[in-house]
């Protein structure tokens, strides 16, 4: 690890600030992949600015049927919360799958989706939700916030406060995870909303997308029977020695069925 | 000393350090002006180092001293521990393994240059402004192009990338049963390699004291003795009077802290240097591509069966990886530790193996929990599952049918060894009987409703511990003896210390070993302590691996207490007035039957030390006594492993449903810990199965080098085991014991691959290879499926 300044603001517009005088500073929330990158010297800051003292980006609230989680609420905080449980239950057992619960009682879903790690799991969620991510000058739909592997349509200086779900009809999310890491290699978040079925494939690709095809025959009939065939191309798709971009075209119709089982009850 | 003698699941001493953090490892040690030690190693896995500059590292901040390969030119190679000769009777190739690289780096890890400073940042600040002008030549990974004509040198004076071309058993005979042969089996196959990854990274500090001339290296080792002898004699000309090795507390070894290693070396000779210690410790990164790998097989093997199943013969053809260098034992892994175990439990008449090894860039490979013998057993019980399969006969059926008899030992097998006892279809018996084998098919129609497969799979496995007698393991090769040493010094009061030559990292010898004194000399276990690792301390011993601490280091122990009971009994007679043939030592008490006279132990080793009445003119003063033993025979742990698995077609996922085994260990000392030894390799075992994969692409780069990548078993992974034993003693030692530490890791993987298979079988895959993963499972289907 290189040396850096560690600073730990106490609101938004000191953090904000800190950022705008700073050479090359990183804001640091859960630390789950900076903190290792660092180690490694892989990566290097000028300062890391410490989102951990920010009461504003904690907490979770709901309110007509729309869930708004801070961005420094952790994983396992989601995974607990009456609120999320009652409105979303299958974002609670997301939640409550990731990582390890060393990972889940320090890892963020501001970092997380900040990060766009394209094998993490909050990008399907908020995908297949058709959620709302805030930040300190905008909101930005889910479907335009994650732009690229390790991209995301925030600009420099830009930090994300909260995200705000939708609750759907019914949802639910499945997971094959990577056997070593336990990111997801295809982890499939299907969801009823208001404007219909959404299918959002993480793991499998640069990052997150929708699967159109399997969302227009949900769409007809919501029923895995319904995915059952369909089979995804793989072009594109990522390939290591874990898995090759055949098995993940694959792994995407079987999770997209078991997620669908799953959100039928 | 029913309680806490042999026998007795007895909690372990050592553990209430461990839990409460108290225990002391290498890494805790910070000596008084140490500097830090950072490692700069190759990023390539083959290139020749045109320059190094480090002028820009020496001036950095803190630094003490920068080196290379040209500081170091009076320090030797690193040793090889032992040769092997190839069938034309040449010496193996032993290629010099530089401490740190001279002229070229093989493999991605290889040790180029090191900094001593004040910190360790400050050391790996200064190692990266190192510039090191690498020309970057093909690398050579790939076994089957390393022995191809062309291929690239790993080293230039050897010209091949052969080491040695080893065979072991009668050819002609071997070849003459096949061609009469009623069938032929055939297979080939993979041993996957692995990384070891102990829990505690290797560290190393060496120490200097210029008054007296005394070196003191403080290791990660599982051999102290054997570190002090190769470094002192072979590279840093140290007498042995000068050098202290001492390991400490060890988090673990599986075979990857017996060897010698560059930064041992390094700390040591640079203390000496700058007068200071130096002190080293590998980040988990570090370990990835610098403790020596296991395993990586190639293998085609055959087995030549009658009409009623019987083996005829038995054939196989291996190329093993060497990786970059001979490491320390890496040599006799896959010839004396792989082919004389191809017997295994039956009396298969004539066998034949052939073994090349093979040098590439990669990482040095070397023992890992069973070492050779989970190779040899795995061939052997995945050969014998197709040969039953080919020959339509049931798994335990063909097994049984060729067991050696309880009859037929001592068992001269054809590869070598004598088995000394055992009761193959006892341990067979048993696993069936625990495993419901009779009831796999309700079991099988449950999980078709479901949509899943389900196999069975078996593995009868043999293991040779103990790694003996010195004279035959010289003759093939050892450059070292292979007995054990304990010294037992009764102290005054009639407390007991024990200096053993074995070495403790996770077995639990402080436990285990004061239970046998507890026992022998009816004396407290809380009065005795066992005291290891340390040269200045113990007599020479060879350490701790291939099962061998109970069977050869708790004998040497036993045998050191024969020598003071025999004392005792000396004193006894004196202070008793009566001839020593009349003397009996029974529960701690020195007696003469039939009468009230008795004296206790602790009243025999306060007149030892206190000799106001004792027979000074025959007998010294004193109560310690040293045995060195050497054993006249390998032992021979057996049993039988039953798996079954759930397959999950859809993804490929293995499920292990159950997991039996019944293991023949001799006399058992302490059964939890016993249980546990198993349950450890049994994981390690099922790893090597379905998770642990090493990977290399092309051009050597290590693609497994972190967690990220490097699947180790979790606890989720695995299933509540059911360990049973049988029992046949040890004919050789006067325990009974024959040791437990592997026999887990060697017997899992054939029985998981064979459950594998055995569920597969319905959807038409024959053969797989390990890792199973859910990949490479759904892929076999696949494949089957299209063809």
């Amino acid at each position: 690890m290189y040396a850096f300044d560690y600073k730990r603001p106490s609101n938004l517009d000191e953090a904000a600030e800190m950022l705008r005088n700073s050479d090359d500073a990183h804001l640091l929330a859960g630390g789950h992949t900076l903190l290792p990158t660092l180690k490694q010297r892989l990566a290097s800051a000028s300062d890391l600015v410490d989102l951990a003292g920010i009461d504003e980006l904690k907490g979770i609230s709901s309110a007509d049927g729309v869930v708004t989680i801070g961005a420094m609420t952790t994983h396992a905080e989601v995974a607990a919360s009456s609120e999320v449980q009652n409105a979303i239950p299958a974002l609670a057992d997301l939640a409550g799958g990731i990582g390890d619960p060393q990972v889940r009682n320090k890892g963020t879903i501001g970092g997380s989706i900040s990060n766009n790690d394209p094998a993490a799991d909050y990008p399907a969620a908020l995908v297949g939700l058709n959620a709302t991510v805030n930040t300190t000058s905008r909101s930005i739909s889910a479907d335009n916030f994650f732009t690229g592997m390790f991209e995301t349509a925030l600009d420099d200086g830009e930090i994300v406060s909260s995200v705000s779900f939708q609750a759907p009809s019914s949802a639910a999310y499945c997971k094959f995870p990577n056997p070593a890491s336990r990111y997801a290699i295809v982890g499939v978040f299907v969801a009823q909303g208001s404007d219909g079925v959404r299918v959002a494939v993480t793991g499998a690709g640069g990052s997150v997308f929708r699967a159109s095809e399997m969302e227009a025959a949900l769409n007809q009939v919501f029923s895995a029977t319904s995915v059952a065939d369909i089979q995804v191309s793989d072009e594109g798709l990522n390939e290591d020695i874990h898995a090759s971009a055949e098995y993940r075209a694959h792994l995407i119709t079987v999770m997209t069925k078991r997620a669908v089982d799953k959100a039928n009850g | 000393m029913g309680d806490t003698g042999i026998g007795a699941s007895v909690r372990r001493k050592e553990d209430l350090r461990f839990v409460q953090g108290a225990g002391k490892y290498t890494d805790d040690m910070n000596l008084a002006g140490q500097v830090h030690a950072y490692i700069l190693r190759s990023p390539h896995a083959h290139a020749a180092v045109r320059s190094i500059d480090t002028s820009a590292a020496r001036a950095g901040e803190g630094v003490v001293a920068v080196f290379t390969s040209e500081d170091m030119a009076e320090v030797g190679g690193i040793p090889c521990g032992w040769q092997v000769h190839s069938k034309d009777g040449s010496a193996m190739a032993e290629p010099k393994h530089p401490v740190l690289a001279e002229g070229k780096v093989r493999h991605v890890g290889d040790p180029v240059a090191v900094v001593l400073a004040e910190s360790r940042t400050q050391a790996r600040d200064a190692a990266e402004s190192i510039i090191v002008d690498y020309d970057v030549l093909d690398a050579v990974v790939d076994m089957q192009v390393a022995v191809t004509d062309g291929a690239t040198s790993v080293h230039d004076d050897v010209g091949t990338n052969i080491c040695y071309d080893w065979g072991l058993g009668d050819k002609e005979a071997v070849d003459e049963a096949f061609s009469n042969a009623h069938h032929v089996s055939t297979l080939d196959l993979v041993n996957n390699r692995l990384i070891p990854n102990a829990i505690e990274p290797r560290c190393a500090i060496g120490d200097y004291d210029h008054a007296t001339g005394q070196f003191t290296l403080h290791t990660t080792s599982q051999n102290p003795h054997v570190i002090r002898l190769l470094m002192g004699a072979f590279v840093l000309g140290l007498p042995e009077h000068k050098l202290r090795v001492h390991a400490p507390d060890v988090g673990g070894g599986f075979g990857s802290k017996i060897f010698h290693y560059a930064e041992e070396i390094i700390v040591t000779w640079a203390a000496g240097q700058v007068n200071r210690p130096v002190k080293w410790t590998a980040d988990r990164s570090e370990s990835f591509q610098s403790d020596a790998h296991g395993r990586d097989h190639v293998t085609t093997v055959e087995l030549a069966l009658d009409e009623n199943g019987k083996f005829l013969a038995l054939r196989e053809s291996t190329l093993a990886n060497m990786g970059a260098y001979l490491s320390t034992f890496a040599p006799c892994v896959p010839t004396y530790l792989h082919g004389t175990l191809l017997a295994g439990q039956y009396s298969t008449p004539v066998i034949y193996c052939e073994v090349k090894a093979v040098f590439t860039n990669t990482v040095p490979v070397d023992a890992y929990r069973g070492a050779g013998r989970p190779e040899a057993t795995y061939l052997l019980e995945r050969i014998v599952q197709v040969a039953a399969d080919d020959m339509g006969m049931d798994a335990a059926e063909i097994r049984r049918r060729n067991f050696i008899q309880p009859d037929e030992f001592p068992y001269q097998t054809p590869v070598a060894l004598i088995y000394d006892t055992g009761n193959y279809e006892a341990s067979l018996d048993k696993a069936l009987e625990a495993a419901d084998y009779a009831g796999f098919d309700s079991r099988k129609a449950a999980s078709q409703l479901a949509g899943k497969l389900r196999g069975i799979g078996i593995a009868s496995y043999i293991e040779a511990c103990g790694i003996a007698p010195s004279n035959v393991v010289g003759s093939l090769g050892a450059r070292a003896g292979l007995y054990e040493a304990a010294t037992v010094r009764v102290n005054p009061t009639g407390s007991v210390s024990v200096m053993t030559g074995s070495h403790s990292h996770g077995q639990g010898h402080e436990t285990t070993f004061a239970q046998v004194v507890s026992e022998k000399l009816g004396i407290d276990f809380d009065s005795i302590d066992i005291v290891h690792g340390d040269t200045d301390k113990i007599p020479f011993g060879m350490g701790t691996y291939g099962s061998r601490s109970i069977a050869v280091g708790g004998t040497a122990i036993v045998n050191a207490i024969d020598k003071i009971v025999a004392k005792g009994k000396k004193i006894a007679a004196h202070l008793l007035e009566t001839s020593e043939a009349d003397i009996e030592f029974e529960n701690g008490q020195f007696v003469v039957p039939g009468t009230d006279k008795s004296k206790a132990f602790g009243e025999i080793a306060l007149a030892a030390y206190v000799p106001h009445q004792y027979p000074l003119e025959e007998l010294e003063p004193g109560l310690e006594e040293t045995a060195f033993y050497d054993p006249k025979n390998f032992t021979f742990p057996a049993g039988t492993y039953v798996c079954e698995v759930e397959v999950d077609p859809d993804t490929g996922t293995v499920d292990i449903a159950s997991f039996h085994a019944t293991d023949d260990f001799g006399v058992v000392i302490n059964p939890m810990i016993v249980e546990g030894q198993v349950h450890g390799g049994l994981v390690q075992g099922i790893g090597q199965a379905l998770l642990e994969g090493c990977s290399y692409d092309d051009a050597g780069q290590l693609l497994s080098g972190s967690y990220m990548d490097y699947t180790m078993p979790r606890a989720a992974d695995v299933p509540s085991f059911t360990v049973d034993t049988t029992v046949t003693e040890c004919s050789h030692n006067p325990l009974g014991v024959k040791g437990c530490g592997e026999a887990g890791a060697i017997g899992s993987p054939p029985a998981v691959i064979n459950a594998i298979l055995n569920a597969l079988s319905e959807v038409g895959v024959t053969n797989l290879d390990m890792p199973a993963t859910p990949h490479r499972v759904w892929q076999a289907i696949r494949d089957a499926q299209a063809s």
